[in-house]
């Protein structure tokens, strides 16, 4: 048997964002063990704090927890919307793993976001650009990744969209004009297009009525078995994390209170916040 | 002896702007020159003309001029519009340079919106008004974000809304004003010149100056740089197609021209540049640019589609 922690796709060690001007007990003094993020002494506001995670190829990660548990903040350090105050993180694609990808030139952050990862928003306001057709909006990661051919950029846009089951005569229309459910699935397709061994995924259903949901999450699901690519998954819904992830993370506060098989964290919650958590929802 | 204001009986300097400004824009055209395709902020000084009109442009022609060289001012390829007559009164009154309408003879040329269809020589620099340097501007409003894209290069979205235009329209459709990448960094616009004249910017002999007077900037293409137009592998630039059309006055074809029309309602076409114009008529020159490899696509299309004469 390979040693498994040596095959990582995905290796973050100490990640920090902290909002406004900490001092060195900022991060000391917030946490779940104060109920509170918001540091006493400098009311700077530490979002998250020394997440520790590993994710292995092919591997869906769950991140639960409630709201302003920092499970967004995360994803969004991840794939470079945020600027960490400290932390690494090395992807195995890049640079053999050996590179913090949070220290490099935005130059840089951009060719692996445009090449090895995809993010999919809660919001398709975020993800996709309502002034461009939906074709448009996949083209620009298609683009960005350096196919300059229209011919084989709208093979691949309607190759997208029928994996995604969007109507394809709708690929030069603006996703304005989609319904919530379509509007996501074109942002599936964007996050997706250029093959990244990387999806993040933030809040993907929300916001979408329940039939609409479980198509979304059965799309995913299929995509992940077909593609065999690897996710982090941030919801605060323990059933999406239940039906899509292997491995979930629960948060709380800014820090990581729990971590293990999906399965044995439903079942099994160890932390009080865990139990909190599964109690009220099953 | 140089002319005076009689309103405030003070002496201006050769060339109407003072010598430090001067001195500031040719240090920004320097730098211009070093990152070709780069836009460079600068003070824009008052003119005696309104930003927007031309201003950009006669910055760096007074910065430039010298008292031995030959000015020549096109607006849309003609020396006789209104705006270029009294933008080249204006220069000669305030430098005493010698004018002309030859393009060949010019040392400074200051254009709007054409470039010569004679070809430009290493002695010559072209000057153009530009109204919109953002190339980007279409796609992002707001200006720091502009300069960072050129800063990272990430122009994504430039190549987004040309797949849009060809997806929406069939075809690239931006006339004037096509994009351009210079030495393969910048991504310029040229001013709002023909795609006609697009090709010409390429690897020429020339220097190019672009002042955009009301945005205060400007920008260079320094002789032979490499200017090439965003085309998809798939869906290529191509300039204006007048096939089988022959000027009216000249009888030749292979230059850009104008539709006249009278007041029946009928149209004749004439060569746009007026000074080439002049040239063919009196049979002094003849056309140019023939490594064009665009032109030479219509020039073939053409010969293809005319009959030979018996």
């Amino acid at each position: 048997m390979t040693n498994l922690s040596d095959n990582w796709l995905l290796k973050v060690e100490g990640l920090t964002k902290i909002y406004g001007e900490p001092n060195e007990n900022s991060v000391r003094l917030t946490g779940p063990l104060f109920g509170s993020n918001i540091c006493p002494e400098t009311d700077s506001i530490v979002a998250c704090a020394d997440i520790n995670l590993e994710l292995f190829p092919g591997e869906v990660l769950g991140v639960v927890g409630e709201s302003g548990s920092g499970k967004s903040t995360v994803v969004r350090l991840l794939y470079f919307d945020l600027e960490s105050t400290a932390g690494v993180a090395y992807f195995n694609q890049y640079g053999n793993g050996a590179i913090n990808i949070l220290n490099e030139s935005s130059q840089k952050k951009r060719f692996i976001r445009n090449h090895l990862m995809g993010m999919v928003y809660q919001n398709p306001k975020d993800g996709l650009n309502f002034r461009f057709s939906s074709g448009g909006n996949i083209a620009e990661k298609l683009l960005m990744a350096g196919n300059f051919n229209v011919g084989r950029i709208r093979e691949r846009a309607t190759e997208l969209l029928e994996q995604t089951e969007v109507p394809v005569r709708r690929l030069d229309d603006s996703p304005a004009s989609f319904s919530g459910g379509m509007q996501q699935r074109v942002q599936i397709s964007k996050a997706i297009a250029n093959n990244p061994p990387l999806l993040f995924l933030d809040e993907v259903t929300t916001g979408l009525d329940v039939s609409v949901q479980a198509k979304v999450l059965d799309m995913i699901r299929t995509l992940q078995q077909e593609l065999g690519i690897a996710m982090i998954v941030v919801s605060h819904d323990l059933s999406v994390i239940r039906m899509l992830t292997d491995r979930t993370i629960v948060m709380k506060n800014g820090r990581i209170v729990e971590q293990g098989l999906t399965d044995q964290i439903l079942q099994d919650p160890q932390h009080p916040y865990t139990q909190l958590l599964v109690s009220s929802l099953l | 002896m140089i002319p005076t204001f009689k309103k405030f009986d003070t002496q201006f300097n050769f060339a109407f702007i003072d010598e430090n400004t001067k001195r500031e824009i040719r240090r920004k055209l320097l730098k211009a020159i070093c990152i070709p395709g780069y836009q460079v902020p600068y003070s824009s000084p008052e003119m005696p003309i309104a930003r927007g009109w031309g201003t950009g442009g006669l910055h760096v022609t007074l910065s430039v001029i010298g008292k031995d060289d030959r000015f020549k001012i096109i607006d849309q390829g003609s020396d006789a519009s209104v705006n270029a007559c009294n933008l080249r009164d204006f220069v000669h009154r305030v430098t005493h340079c010698r004018v002309t309408f030859d393009t060949h003879e010019a040392t400074l040329i200051q254009t709007r919106h054409r470039i010569p269809e004679e070809q430009l020589n290493d002695g010559q620099i072209l000057v153009f008004q530009v109204p919109q340097p953002e190339p980007l501007r279409a796609v992002e409003r707001y200006e720091t974000k502009t300069r960072e894209m050129h800063g990272e290069a990430d122009y994504a979205r430039m190549w987004v809304s040309l797949y849009e235009a060809f997806v929406r329209y069939g075809d690239i459709m931006q006339g004037a004003g096509y994009p351009v990448m210079v030495n393969g960094r910048h991504i310029m616009s040229p001013s709002p010149i023909p795609r006609w004249d697009v090709p010409n910017l390429n690897q020429s002999d020339c220097l190019y100056l672009f002042g955009a007077g009301r945005e205060k900037r400007l920008y260079a293409v320094p002789p032979h740089t490499d200017v090439v137009p965003l085309e998809f592998e798939d869906v290529k630039f191509r300039i204006e197609q007048f096939s089988g059309i022959r000027c009216s006055m000249s009888g030749t074809g292979g230059a850009f021209m104008d539709e006249l029309y009278n007041d029946l309602g009928d149209f004749r076409h004439v060569i746009n540049d007026s000074d080439f114009l002049d040239k063919l008529v009196e049979r002094k020159t003849r056309p140019q640019q023939w490594s064009n490899k665009y032109l030479q696509e219509v020039l073939d299309e053409m010969n293809a589609n005319t009959d030979p004469q018996p």
